[in-house]
């Protein structure tokens, strides 16, 4: 461990030569990466399109051609692999973005340095959220708003006369993010709320309060960097369990709807809801191994990462 | 103490009626009309606004809501719109009982497979071996139950022919080992990484320094002193244990064929029986909010340090 830092390295090479030393967590963050490349650049990698079907040849094995071989329909597999994981990476980095640092950041900073009623408010409607039985209310609110929402979307199309809107898709990832919100926000909210209280009255902060600087000053200045490590770290946990999520939303029915790939509608579409996988495992490992193995690396090394996050900046342990 | 645990029993019953008025606010807003799916083909205005008249349903929301929960609190939760002219509490109590038993067994598979291998991942810290412990908890923690389940009944009931394939039939039938184990085993790892964590930190305190360096032999510091300790955080996370039973086990219980909460929870959202998603929904939030007030008020019992903060 470099503790005594003899070179005046910056905090951010220190922490890339920590993270170095994590075998593991290096190799986790490869694959990772690897996969949310192949997401990203889903469209240019797939060699065919998902929905692209070759009735002549179903449930093939794996041949030269279709590298992951061919599911009931004649459709490729590595194909719909590659655009499920698109799925996946839009999902992740929208509940990302929403859920974990719009609402818990920005309200856990908010509720930390001005307590308060505002304090009060939201902590009360984060208790009242996590009381819900989390899948059940994920659930729940899936199959409520996409009707909702998919009527609101028609009408716009109709109204401004453009189509396109409802076949791209965006309903489903809507509807996800809405339905996946209550679940990603409020530990983050609360942890981020924790680190400010614990600062708000620290000498500096209350040194720069009354040397005249402004909250929002103090805020960004001050608080905010302290609280970056704590929220990488559980931002990173998170990613983990909102990948999941998408997947068991779109393995019922009520995320991402077909002919549009996600890695939980092809295990539904190998095995039905609920029906029989085993015969699937038996005959064509492969369409149900593809989609699986995926999720299996990502839940793994998101949470190395995290272990490995937690590692290095805990600053407890140094 | 007393303060807050006042303040939170004060708080919870509001909780609650929250909770209530979001689920009713989602079930009256929501898709689907429950006349429509009472009526089914014999679908007509007439007796269709008969029966709205009969069910209440033309009242203003706040009325609906309020008459919905006085009759909650006496356990009447209405019937269900699917499952003509059976009431919701008797339709769901079988499968609570169902759902509970399967979680309470994974949850001891859980246990007694996680303790150990936490123990003894935490006296190993700083060696090889434990790193390799928690990689291997991480392992089967990551696996996702659409493999775990399959896999199982591959091996032990179709290939070695141990137990059967699928169903139900209690605690003491055999049916119940692999989806138990399709839950306990991800839950274990849970465990490993708890005791695990909390042992280190355990091992790392001055009470257990002095009791080594008053010459306690190894084995009485390990169990006597750390271990009881270590043992804590096990009593939070049987909180959270409760909320898996309204929802950790859906897949698992759908992959088995078990007739469980899970399955009924799932297959009313599907076919819109609202009186039945509600009654899950408050039946669940309930017992979550009212164990996670008795586990708080544990806690306090058995970590008298907390009391005095």
């Amino acid at each position: 461990m470099i503790n005594n830092n003899p070179k005046n390295l910056s905090s951010t090479q220190l922490f890339l030569i920590n993270f170095s030393r994590k075998k593991l967590g290096v190799i986790c963050v490869i694959l990772v990466l690897s996969i949310y490349l192949v997401g990203i650049f889903a469209p240019l990698l797939a060699p065919y399109d998902y929905s692209e079907t070759n009735l002549l040849k179903t449930q093939a094995g794996p041949d030269l051609e279709n590298l992951l071989g061919t599911d009931r329909l004649g459709r490729d597999i590595l194909s719909r692999v590659i655009w499920g994981i698109q799925t996946t990476v839009i999902v992740t980095i929208t509940g990302l973005l929403t859920g974990s640092l719009f609402l818990g950041l920005f309200l856990g900073l908010l509720a930390g340095y001005y307590r308060g009623i505002f304090d009060f408010i939201v902590m009360r409607t984060g208790e009242l959220v996590s009381s819900f039985p989390d899948i059940l209310l994920i659930i729940l609110l899936a199959a409520t708003l996409r009707p909702r929402i998919t009527n609101i979307f028609y009408s716009i199309e109709d109204n401004l006369n453009i189509s396109g809107l409802v076949s791209s898709g965006i309903i489903d990832y809507l509807v996800i993010g809405i339905a996946l919100l209550p679940l990603s926000w409020f530990g983050t909210m609360r942890l981020i709320r924790a680190q400010v209280f614990s600062i708000r009255n620290v000498d500096y902060v209350q040194s720069a309060r009354t040397s005249g600087a402004s909250t929002f000053r103090i805020v960004t200045r001050h608080v905010l960097p302290n609280v970056i490590a704590p929220l990488i770290v559980t931002a990173t946990f998170g990613l983990g369990a909102v990948a999941l999520s998408e997947v068991i939303l779109s393995f019922f029915g009520l995320g991402v709807q077909p002919p549009r790939p996600s890695l939980g509608a092809m295990l539904s579409d190998v095995s039905g809801r609920g029906g029989s996988s085993v015969s699937v495992l038996t005959s064509h490992p492969e369409q149900l191994l593809s989609p699986i193995i995926i999720i299996w690396i990502m839940i793994f090394c998101w949470n190395i990462i995290g272990d490995a996050l937690t590692d290095i900046l805990n600053p407890r342990k140094n | 103490m007393l303060n807050y645990i006042l303040r939170r029993i004060f708080w919870m019953p509001i909780l609650l009626l929250l909770v209530s008025l979001i689920v009713f606010f989602l079930g009256v807003y929501g898709p689907g009309d429950p006349v429509e799916v009472q009526l089914g083909n014999n679908f007509d205005e007439q007796s269709a606004n008969r029966i709205r008249e009969r069910m209440g349903l033309n009242d203003p929301f706040f009325i609906q809501w309020a008459n919905y929960i006085g009759n909650a609190i006496t356990g009447d939760f209405g019937e269900s719109y699917v499952f003509k002219n059976r009431s919701v509490s008797e339709l769901l109590l079988p499968k609570l009982l169902v759902s509970a038993k399967l979680n309470i067994i994974s949850f001891v598979i859980a246990l007694s497979i996680g303790i150990p291998l936490g123990f003894y991942a935490a006296i190993n810290y700083g060696n090889s071996k434990d790193p390799l412990v928690v990689i291997f908890a991480l392992f089967f923690y990551a696996m996702p139950v659409f493999f775990t389940a399959p896999f199982l009944i591959l091996i032990f009931a179709l290939q070695l022919d141990l137990v059967p394939v699928s169903g139900w039939g209690g605690i003491f039938d055999k049916r119940i080992i692999l989806p138990a184990f399709t839950i306990g085993i991800p839950g274990a790892a849970v465990f490993v990484r708890l005791i695990r964590s909390s042992m280190i930190e355990v091992l790392d305190a001055d009470y257990i320094k002095l009791a080594r360096a008053k010459g306690v032999s190894e084995n009485k510091v390990l169990w006597k002193h750390a271990f009881r300790n270590a043992l804590l955080p096990v009593v939070t996370i049987m909180g959270f244990s409760l909320a898996g039973l309204f929802g950790g086990s859906l897949i698992v219980e759908l992959l088995f064929g078990i007739p469980g909460i899970g399955r009924i929870s799932l297959d009313s959202v599907y076919s819109r029986d609202y009186p039945v998603i509600m009654a899950i929904v408050l039946i669940g939030s309930s017992a979550l909010v009212v164990a996670n007030l008795i586990i708080d008020f544990v806690y306090t019992l058995i970590d008298p340090r907390i009391g005095m903060e």
